[in-house]
């Protein structure tokens, strides 16, 4: 990335002091439960990355209660961190650029606070994937909905990519889309959508892309880890 | 019951039987059979409150088959409990010559294994969603009694399993599905396969059973487009279907996966529509249908029948003698898809031909015109 380039934009800017990228608050129209109201949300900041293998490594080496072996099974199902070689033995170099996939939502939450940030709500994280590379909320784009299928469609598990080479939206976030599902401080949809009832009640029940997001997180518990679901943190807006 | 016996007389014998076969089944229920309603309609039935088999015994693993192979009949003269292990695959399979699908199965193929038990059966399912899926997944198998035929209680994660029993309660063929939200996406990736409950008293015995399942697909790329295809789901709410198939593929039934049977057998095809959106007419070129039991239903048939419906999501049973060597093509009669969407099996019979069903006598001669 070219640091000098005077055409950095001040989000970037902030992509490259902290990590993190200041989201403007704004609205956006949930799938469910706002009877097709917009919600508004707060400004917040957001990792511009997923937390990779190597950021969580440095985290279970100071917080050895979450290495695999030693977690409490209350707080993660079996196949928490299953991918690792060992307890502090993520894989190759190339693997600690991966986004840290199967964590339970209690260790996410215990990453985050341990930076001093938090999970987004299902809300904030919502919010910004409504984004497309132009427009801030592209929810009624039928190219980028589409193009969102298809980034769902062609994910494999045997094939996360490294961070940094994903869909960047225009607040400058990347990855949301691209390689893994991601977990969100209330990810618990209010009512269970597991049905062709799920129709029902869908703000917009042709967007896709934000059924199955929803239709992932209402198969969760705080316990559940998978290989294709990892996050990223979020902050409050500065006062 | 004087008002019964009185009428008896002047009806024909088998109204007769009816009436006892109505009076035994209606006094256990404790409902008093009409004589008016047991007598006007044989197919009409008192609604039952169907109750769980009492005496299950014993435990067997059920046998599976991909299409168009159906798991042998059943022997067992008694309920047992049956485990089903029916994995959930994500995985790439041939949707025409030179054009994959990114798919979503049950078993690993599409459609999905064929299972088959028996009324009153306690069935164990066990749903493992692999490692490697991006999806969670569930089931709905429309033999099932309960919310959402059991979707609600094996929503599934990757990398995780569901078991939950359910008793096989009424008697017939029927489609399973996930039921994950976006339903339609799912079925459209071809998650969807078919559940016998052979009823207690078993199937006439036949010489080959098939399975033969129809469903669409709707891909990003026009019909045969090269390369690995992806769901359009533009096409799908418009009902526009790239490809219309049987068992998942175009030519799945032709070539080495043509059904083949000889003369003089009996045979006995479970078809299934999953769907996601379009009708079935269901044809097989040049065979009339000896029984058709319509809906997946298993008492009462049709007979001689050149065309059946098939609803999506729906099923039905059709039998046949093979009594000329040839070619039978099974098409959806409406034609456009079976000519240009790819809904087109082969069945292959092989025997001595019989000139008196049917003889070329002049074929395309030239008919000058009448002087
Ligand atoms: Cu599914």
């Amino acid at each position: 990335m070219n640091v000098a380039g005077t055409a950095l934009s001040l989000g970037a800017l902030s992509v490259l002091l902290a990590g993190m990228v200041h989201v403007p608050a704004g609205d956006y129209l949930p799938i469910r439960g706002m009877g097709g109201q917009r919600m508004h949300v707060a400004a917040f900041e957001m990792d511009a990355h997923a937390v990779t293998r190597g950021d969580y490594l440095a985290f279970v080496k100071t917080h050895a209660e979450w290495q695999r072996g030693k977690v409490d099974p209350k707080h993660a199902d079996a196949t928490y961190l299953a991918e690792w070689r060992g307890a502090l033995e993520p894989g190759d170099a190339m693997d600690l650029r991966h986004p840290v996939t199967s964590v339970s939502w209690f260790a996410a939450s215990a990453y985050c606070e341990a930076q001093g940030k938090r999970l987004p709500t299902t809300d904030e994280w919502e919010y910004v994937a409504a984004a497309s590379d132009v427009s801030r909320d592209a929810s009624q784009d039928q190219l980028f909905q589409s193009r969102l299928l298809g980034m769902y469609a062609s994910r494999s598990t045997s094939a996360i990519a490294p961070i940094g080479r994903g869909f960047r939206n225009v607040y400058g976030i990347e990855g949301l889309h691209g390689s893994t599902w991601e977990w969100t401080r209330d990810f618990k949809p209010a009512e269970m959508t597991n049905c062709a009832g799920a129709a029902m009640g869908a703000s917009d029940a042709t967007n896709y892309p934000a059924l199955l997001r929803e239709a992932f997180r209402s198969a969760l518990t705080e316990r559940s880890t998978a290989r294709m679901l990892g996050f990223r943190c979020a902050a409050n807006a500065p006062a | 019951m004087s008002p019964n016996n009185s009428n008896q007389s002047a009806l024909p014998k088998y109204r007769t039987i009816i009436i006892a076969v109505a009076l035994i089944v209606g006094i256990p229920l404790g409902i008093q059979a009409c004589n008016q309603a047991s007598t006007r309609d044989e197919g009409r039935r008192v609604i039952q409150i169907r109750q769980p088999s009492e005496n299950i015994s014993g435990q067997e693993v059920a046998v599976l088959t991909q299409a168009p192979n159906v798991p042998p009949p059943i022997t067992r003269n008694h309920p047992t409990r049956v485990i089903v292990n029916l994995d959930v695959v994500e995985k790439t399979v041939r949707l025409a010559d030179s054009v994959e699908y990114a798919a979503w199965t049950f078993g690993g193929s599409v459609p999905g294994n064929f299972i088959r038990v028996r009324e009153g059966d306690l069935v164990e399912l066990h749903m493992k969603n692999e490692a490697s899926s991006t999806m969670p997944h569930n089931i709905d198998l429309h033999g099932v009694t309960g919310p959402g035929g059991g979707a609600k209680i094996s929503l599934t994660l990757p990398g995780h399993e569901s078991v939950f029993t359910f008793s096989a309660m009424n008697p017939g063929l029927f489609v399973y599905h996930c039921a994950m939200s976006p339903v339609p996406m799912h079925i459209a990736n071809g998650m969807y396969g078919m559940i016998l409950v052979e009823p207690k008293e078993g199937l006439p015995k036949v010489d080959k059973e098939f399975y033969v399942m129809q469903s669409e697909f709707y891909t990003k790329g026009k019909y045969g487009a090269h390369g690995l295809q992806t769901l359009d789901m533009d096409k799908g709410v418009d009902e526009r279907p790239t490809y219309v198939v049987f068992n998942g593929g175009v030519g799945a039934v032709t070539g080495d996966g043509a059904l083949k049977a000889k003369v003089g057998d009996r045979i006995r095809m479970f078809v299934g529509n999953a769907g996601p959106n379009l009708t079935s007419s269901f044809h097989v070129i040049g065979q009339i249908f000896e029984n058709v039991y319509g809906e997946g239903g298993s008492t009462n048939a049709e007979h001689n029948v050149q065309t059946t419906l098939i609803p999506s999501g729906g099923s039905a049973v059709v039998e046949f003698g093979a009594t000329v060597p040839g070619d039978f093509i099974l098409v959806d009669h409406a034609i456009f898809r079976a000519f240009n969407k790819g809904t087109l099996g082969i069945l292959t019979v092989t025997g001595p031909e019989n000139k008196k069903i049917i003889e070329s006598i002049q074929s395309g001669v030239a008919a000058p015109p009448a002087k």
